[in-house]
């Protein structure tokens, strides 16, 4: 069937900002969606609030709306730009559960909106677990067993027909309170009555529990003529138990004999077939009993998922874009395969090799929260390796995690560590678990009993014990002879092994290993990716690395010759907190502008999520670890005339200096200037020179030199680890004790390296600066006020561009300043500055000569692509040739506002107060035409809607409660109550200001809950609590919880509580309006041209 | 050392092995225990699981097959996964044999298997390499040894090693007597030329229903007549359909008698019955991803394919057979129905196994061909 004719624009609905279990895979889907639409010849609107994601260039869509995903804001742009249709199975659940919401509403059918891919309907069954169940049920297939029982009579008869292991959960109660687990008749004698007696209506579901059960997902697509293809299927190595964004996954699935994956895959068909998901992307998840192989089936998701972008990567078969070529009318026989450019996509990719998919975990960043894994998701991001077995894929997943893993390694000794240890980390599923199963080989476990207590497949465990065996060997034969003989150390590259492996085994540096097994022959060869195992020829630029006899790379580029300059762009690796989406933005832009420019682009990532990794994006992809090893082997592949590594993040800039010593050609700012500006010492001196303020600083090498540095500055001081990113164990220290606690951290996360002292400026406000600079002009793109103070971690503070705050001349000395840094850095390409004011004084705390977390922001606050611009820049071009004009960026007609998403409700147990350590994982941005409105859009598209009436509490440190007065004050006027804590209280009514007190002395423990009562049910509109010093913040913590477990916007410093003043008032006064980026760019324009 | 790592460095007897094609390419490896030398023509399977059911196809006698996927046996071998009661493949060629296997049905590891039936079977190649080799110069012979390594020699060799076109291998694959394989509920008799037939055609023959004559390939007309079916199903088979010429003459003397229906090497010989002609495929389709058109519906279906010769589209002249299914990846004829009588033949596995099972529902058009003719 060709494309539908009746309809001419669409409305795709992003996924938002980056939270745990939704992060840049939907910028993945939704940039590829606008693609293969436009390409169409489809008129898109597009409504997503994040700004780092590459989707919301104004380029990829007619009409960009970077706004709140509610339904109000959807249902307002769908008033605004009548759209025929929607497309919401590509932006996760937040689109997904929109577009349900504008259905019920009758907003879809008042504009007569259309829903592509899957309609109300279908969507609604695939979700509803009743429905589902009966769905599955009805195409005979199997679900958990379970029964209801409302007395231990029954529960025991139903706990005879299922069969133990058993889960009780208790029918209607608060949060899952008295729900259990029984292993046996007599466990389930204590947990029944205790569930029957805490359900509101005495009744307890009874089910089998099918934790430890193996499982598999399959990822499906269908059409409208109801051809039906299996992409992939992903077999996971944690077992049920684990969320499976937080397990480690293989795919394909490895233990499944031909009879029981076909079968598996017949029930993906009947299931697709009888919710009616009818064109595009669905994964189903299923639970197999190792011991009989009943097979369950556990959900199913009627959407492209992070598992299809998984799926897409690991198979080169790009779901998302065929999902949206399907929505519009076209069958799969219709649409080509990409890669074999002559094969139809209704086919089902077959796949040479292995991958292996590894979750990354921030639990460092929470240290208060257990690094225990369940069935909520905890990881932040991943990363995907390719080898031409299980093994290899492995140890190269395990070294591009990059947590200080060089493959499935020895980090701790495994003497050093208990059995009771060893057994704790086997039994409870946890984030280091991968390396305590090698722990437990190397103390002499067998891999059976590995098994049984893991639960993981003895099939993974065989293939770790393997390459401890191998280890072994060359460990034994390295002792013998003092070398390896070539045959081994060609199979240890085989197996995995990493130079730096080899280099502890042997005893020599990894530079070593690398000439020995140069000299030997042993180099990387690089493979295709080409969904159909080598059976048609394909062009598809996309490889990775393996030890084999041919390599593919120097044939296709032999074949290709283009005779073009090359570019090589690195990548960030997996997302973690202080390095996600923003980096990976900055890298398809520079290849974007470089194409542009007539270069050759090849990209270096191991991020599966990302746009930078799907193969339409350069002109060769390499899916390749972050390390230097592996960065070293593509680099002789490919020969590249420039590498760019100041838009990867951190991860690009630590291998700057080893790449650069090795001779590879760094484009942009020098290395040494790199290093300049990280060199605390030889910074200061420059600063120095420059006759430029800094807070008074210092660098330590040494514990002693810390505590000197600490005491001559005096205390708060701002102390952190040199050569992080996202501020990894920055602390304010406000007394020597913590000081030390401190310094033994630094030691863990920065090894080797200084720790670097700050004076902490109190009550500072803090400006990011976002400049880019060819070496002799400079051009100041965006100065951002933060709403917190100096001191929370600009990544985690809101921003607003422009400044509404700051003076002119402040202003002009930042640009000035901006500019002499610059130019003292000889800065090729982007540079980011923080600064602080205090009193009037501009200080410089930061520069960063690389992309910056804000990149994004200010380029599509601005309409500034400030990565193109800075990339083309580091191959020669000037900044003249860009006709950039700072005026215009002054009289900005409108405001922007990023707001930071935090991840604290799925870490329990953590406070939520914010520090000079990173902890948000994404951020939203509002724009609108006053810094009221913008700031009140940002945080409903935080998702923390500001009220319009209600309780306010405000309880603030002796130092705000002057200026609290005022806040007070404007909060009644407005028309809310205030609710406070004894201090604050008290200065309240001394300024006759209404209030009602609670007790919160240290004896009140029932003050508090009175508060979280009263929280909880919803009498708290606001909390407005700004903490003091160390040890008073823990005080105040259980209400901060309180009120992210609840939902309960909760501000901790006074400009910000000004900010949602201005908010509460926009949003009181009138109704938002929406507006294009489009629009509002072409409104600074046309102020351009008059001024 | 733990008495559980020893376990698995007590490695299988490794022997260093060679893979020899007719051009001169070769690759080194290693064998399992079983050592010795062996020839067929190489070809490629792009299956991802399956491989008991592959090594246990008769169409691949007198082959070598190589897995393009690179981790074998994973899940060991099971009493319930075979095509046939013997090993056929000639040589087994892959990337890596599993250690240590998992799956519940499993009752021995591949490699026992493979040892214990005597095949040569060589690990440690880069199988994408010869993948794309053969890709590219097409299917060729080839030897794998652990004794012979000159390359002079290997070369002389394979010049003696039978070449696939030309020759007849379902004399070597049929059943030397007839069997029978009764359905639980018998509503049709069904006469099977054995060319090379799978378990898994007479499975699901039997359980729609039809009880399953097994005959020899050299069956007489009479003999089959003798049971009075009421059809007659060709089977799948190793090699060139036009050095099987009496399977062909006997074929002719069945078309329009009875509903007629034929799988892969059986379709090819029925397409040669009708007049048509076959040939050669450069490198074969061997996999389970093959999207095939039904003419009929317009369903497209993920099949499994295993041939390497091929029908015609342009040989059938006089427009009495019509072609019904198409391989959408190279536009080759899959599948063929005469206009006047009841016959039905397919190129790829309507049964599967290995692969997916979107075409079963081609047993049914077999059924409801009898049932018109009032079986």
């Amino acid at each position: 069937m060709p494309k539908r004719t009746d309809i001419k624009k669409i409305l795709i609905v992003g996924a938002g900002p980056i939270v745990i279990g939704q992060a840049c895979e939907f910028d993945y889907s939704g940039t590829q969606a606008c693609k293969a639409l436009r390409e169409e010849g489809f008129e898109i609107v597009l409504a997503n609030s994040n700004p780092a994601t590459i989707m919301t260039d104004p380029e990829f869509s007619e009409h960009t709306y970077i706004e709140p995903l509610t339904p109000e804001f959807i249902t307002a742009i769908i008033e605004k730009e009548r759209p025929d249709a929607i497309l919401p199975t590509l932006g996760g659940q937040t689109a997904l559960n929109i577009a349900m919401k504008l259905y019920e509403s009758g907003t879809l059918a008042k504009y007569n909106v259309k829903m592509l891919g899957a309609d109300y309907e279908v969507i609604k069954k695939a979700e509803d677990r009743g429905c589902f169940k009966k769905a599955v049920l009805k195409v005979g297939l199997d679900v958990p067993r379970s029964a209801f029982a409302h007395n231990l009579e029954e529960a025991r008869k139903a706990a005879q027909e299922i069969g133990f292991p058993l889960i009780i959960r208790p029918s209607y109660t608060l949060g899952g309170t008295g729900g259990g687990f029984a292993k046996n008749m007599e466990e389930l004698e204590k947990v029944a009555p205790l569930g029957i007696e805490s359900s509101m209506i005495n009744e307890i579901l009874i089910e089998e529990s099918i934790v430890g059960w193996k499982e598999y997902e399959l990822e499906v697509m269908r059409d409208c003529k109801d051809n039906v293809v299996i992409v992939c299927s992903i077999e996971n190595l944690d077992p049920m138990g684990v969320h499976t964004g937080d397990s480690i996954t293989v795919a394909p699935a490895q233990t499944l004999t031909d009879r029981e994956y076909q079968m598996m895959r017949d029930a993906s068909l009947d299931i697709i077939r009888e919710i009616g998901v009818e064109t595009g992307g669905s994964n189903i998840q299923y639970a197999i009993n190792p011991e009989n192989g009943r097979m369950i089936v556990i959900e199913m998701n009627p959407r492209v998922s992070r598992s299809s972008a998984l799926a897409s990567k690991a198979t080169g078969f790009p779901i998302a874009k065929f999902a949206a070529k399907l929505a519009v009318g076209y069958s799969l026989d219709e649409i080509q395969n990409d890669i074999t450019k002559e094969t139809p996509a209704s086919f089902e990719p077959t796949i040479d090799y292995c991958v292996v998919k590894v979750p990354r975990f921030t639990f460092e960043k929470f240290p208060e929260a257990k690094d225990i894994l369940g069935v909520q998701m905890k990881s932040v991001g991943e990363t995907m390796a390719i080898g031409r077995t299980f093994k290899e894929a492995l140890q190269k997943g395990l070294r591009g995690l990059e947590i200080g893993h060089i493959g499935l390694d020895n980090k701790l000794n495994y003497k050093d560590i208990s059995d009771e240890k060893v057994q704790k980390r086997l039994e409870e599923p946890n984030a280091s678990r991968i390396f305590y199963i090698k722990y437990a080989m190397q103390k002499g476990w067998s891999s059976e009993k590995i098994s049984q207590v893991t639960g993981i497949d003895i099939w993974f465990i065989a293939h770790m014990a393997q390459l401890l065996d191998f280890e072994n060997e060359l460990v034994s034969m390295q002792k013998k002879n003092g070398q390896i003989s070539d045959k081994l150390l060609r199979k240890a590259k085989e197996y995995g092994f990493s130079d730096p492996q080899l280099a502890e085994i042997l005893d020599i540096t990894d530079l070593q290993v690398r000439q020995l097994r140069k000299e030997k022959g042993i180099t990387a060869t690089f493979k295709l990716v080409d969904t159909c195992a080598a059976e048609f020829e394909a062009d598809t630029p996309y490889f990775y690395s393996t030890y084999e006899t041919e390599d593919e790379a120097s044939l296709q580029i032999q074949k290709i010759s283009s005779g073009k300059k090359k570019i090589m762009i690195l990548g960030g690796g997996p997302n973690r907190i202080g390095q996600g989406i923003e980096f990976d933005y900055c890298c398809c832009h520079a290849s974007f502008a470089l194409k542009d420019m007539g270069y050759e682009t090849i990209m270096v990532n191991s991020n599966p999520e990302t746009v930078s990794t799907d193969y339409d994006i350069s002109d060769r992809l390499y899916f390749e670890p972050l390390t230097f090893e592996d960065v070293m082997n593509v680099i002789d592949v490919e020969k590249p005339d420039g590498v760019i590594v100041q838009f990867g993040g951190q991860t690009p800039l630590n291998l700057a200096q080893r790449l650069n010593e090795a001779g590879v050609p760094i484009v942009g700012t020098s290395v040494a200037n790199i290093d300049l500006a990280e060199d605390r010492e030889k910074f200061s001196a420059l600063i120095h020179q420059l006759e430029i303020s800094q807070p008074p600083n210092g660098s330590a090498n040494s514990v002693e030199e810390t505590i000197e540095i600490a005491g001559r500055i005096g205390y708060p001081i701002l102390a952190r680890p040199s050569y992080v990113l996202g501020g990894r164990a920055m602390k304010i220290v406000y007394d020597q004790g913590a000081l030390l606690e401190f310094i033994k951290e630094a030691q863990e996360v920065s090894p080797g390296k200084p720790v670097l002292i700050d004076k902490f400026l109190e009550d500072a406000t803090e400006i990011d600066v976002d400049a880019v600079s060819d070496g002799t002009q400079t051009f100041v793109a965006g100065i951002m006020e933060h709403i917190e103070n100096a001191g929370i971690h600009s990544g985690d503070s809101a921003c607003v561009l422009p400044p509404p705050s700051i003076p002119e001349n402040i202003i002009k000395e930042i640009k000035e300043t901006t500019c002499r840094l610059a130019a003292a850095l000889n800065v090729v390409g982007l540079l980011n500055i923080q600064y602080a004011i205090k009193g009037r004084k501009v200080y410089v705390l930061e520069v960063n000569p690389r992309a910056s977390r804000t990149s994004p922001f200010v380029s599509k606050a601005t309409g500034i692509s400030l990565a193109k611009i800075a990339a083309k820049i580091m191959v020669g071009a000037k900044l003249a040739d860009f006709n950039l004009s700072y005026e215009h960026l002054s009289q900005l007609q409108y405001f922007a506002v990023k707001e930071s998403v935090l991840p604290f409700s799925k870490f329990s147990g953590v406070d939520i107060v914010l520090g000079p350590e990173m902890k948000s994982t994404g951020e939203v941005m509002g724009i609108a035409p006053t810094y009221g409105e913008a700031f009140a859009k940002s945080q409903i598209g935080a998702y923390q809607s500001l009220p319009k009436e209600g309780k306010i509490f405000v309880s603030v440190k002796d130092e705000d409660k002057r200026e609290a007065v005022h806040l007070a004050k404007r909060l009644i006027d407005m028309g809310f109550s205030v609710v406070s804590t004894g201090g604050t209280a008290k200065v309240f009514r001394s300024n006759g200001i209404a209030v009602v007190e609670i007790d919160s002395s240290n004896q009140g423990k029932d003050t508090f809950s009175n508060l979280m009562t009263l929280i909880k049910n919803a009498g708290i509109a606001l909390v407005i609590n700004t903490p003091s010093g160390e040890s008073s913040q823990y005080d105040m913590r259980s209400i901060r919880a309180a009120a992210i477990l609840h939902n309960v916007p909760c501000i901790t410093t006074l400009q910000g509580a000004w900010a949602a003043v201005g908010g509460m008032e926009a949003c009181k006064s009138k109704a938002f309006t929406v507006k294009s980026l489009q629009e509002y760019y072409k409104l600074r324009d046309c102020e351009k041209i008059a001024s | 050392m733990p008495e559980e790592l020893l376990r698995f460095s007590k490695r299988i007897t490794m022997n260093d092995a060679i893979l020899f094609l007719e051009d001169g390419t070769h690759f080194l490896g290693q064998s399992l225990s079983h050592v010795g030398e062996t020839a067929g023509e190489v070809v490629f399977n792009t299956s991802i699981t399956g491989y008991q059911e592959i090594l246990t196809d008769p169409s691949y006698a007198g082959q070598i097959v190589t897995m393009t996927y690179p981790l074998i046996g994973n899940y060991g071998v099971n009493e319930e996964d075979i095509e046939s009661d013997k090993i056929h493949v000639k040589g087994f060629v892959v990337k890596e044999f599993c250690r240590v296997h998992s799956n519940y049905r499993a009752t021995q590891s591949l490699i026992d298997y493979l040892n214990t039936n005597k095949i040569l079977a060589i690990e440690g190649i880069d199988t994408r390499a010869l993948t794309r080799h053969l890709r590219l110069k097409g299917a060729m012979k080839a030897i794998i040894s652990t004794e012979d390594f000159d390359l002079a020699s290997l070369s002389n060799k394979i010049k003696d090693v039978p070449a696939m076109d030309g020759s007849d291998w379902v004399g070597q694959v049929t059943t030397k007597d007839p069997y029978v394989w009764k359905a639980e509920k018998a509503k049709y008799k069904i006469a099977a030329i054995d060319c090379g037939i799978k378990f898994n055609i007479l499975r699901i023959l039997n359980k729609l229903g039809c009880d399953v004559h097994v005959f020899p390939a050299s069956a007489s007309m009479d003999e089959i007549n003798a049971i009075k079916p009421d059809g007659l199903f060709v089977s799948n088979g190793p090699g060139d359909p036009s050095a099987v010429a009496y399977v062909i003459e006997l074929l002719k003397k069945f078309i329009g008698k009875l509903p007629i229906f034929g799988i892969c090497l059986g379709h090819q010989m029925l397409g040669l019955a009708l007049g048509g002609k076959t040939y050669k495929l450069k490198f074969g389709h061997h996999g389970a991803n093959h999207p095939v058109k039904d003419g009929l519906t317009g369903r497209i279906g993920i099949s499994s394919q295993n041939h390497g010769f091929c029908v015609d589209v342009e040989s059938f002249g006089d427009g009495e057979v019509e072609i019904v299914h198409t391989n959408l990846n190279d536009q080759t004829v899959e599948g063929i129905r005469h206009k006047k009588y009841p016959l039905y033949s397919v190129q790829h596995h309507p049964e599967a196994a290995p692969g997916p099972h979107d075409e079963q529902y081609l047993f049914a058009r077999f059924i409801e061909m009898m049932e018109e003719q009032g079986a």
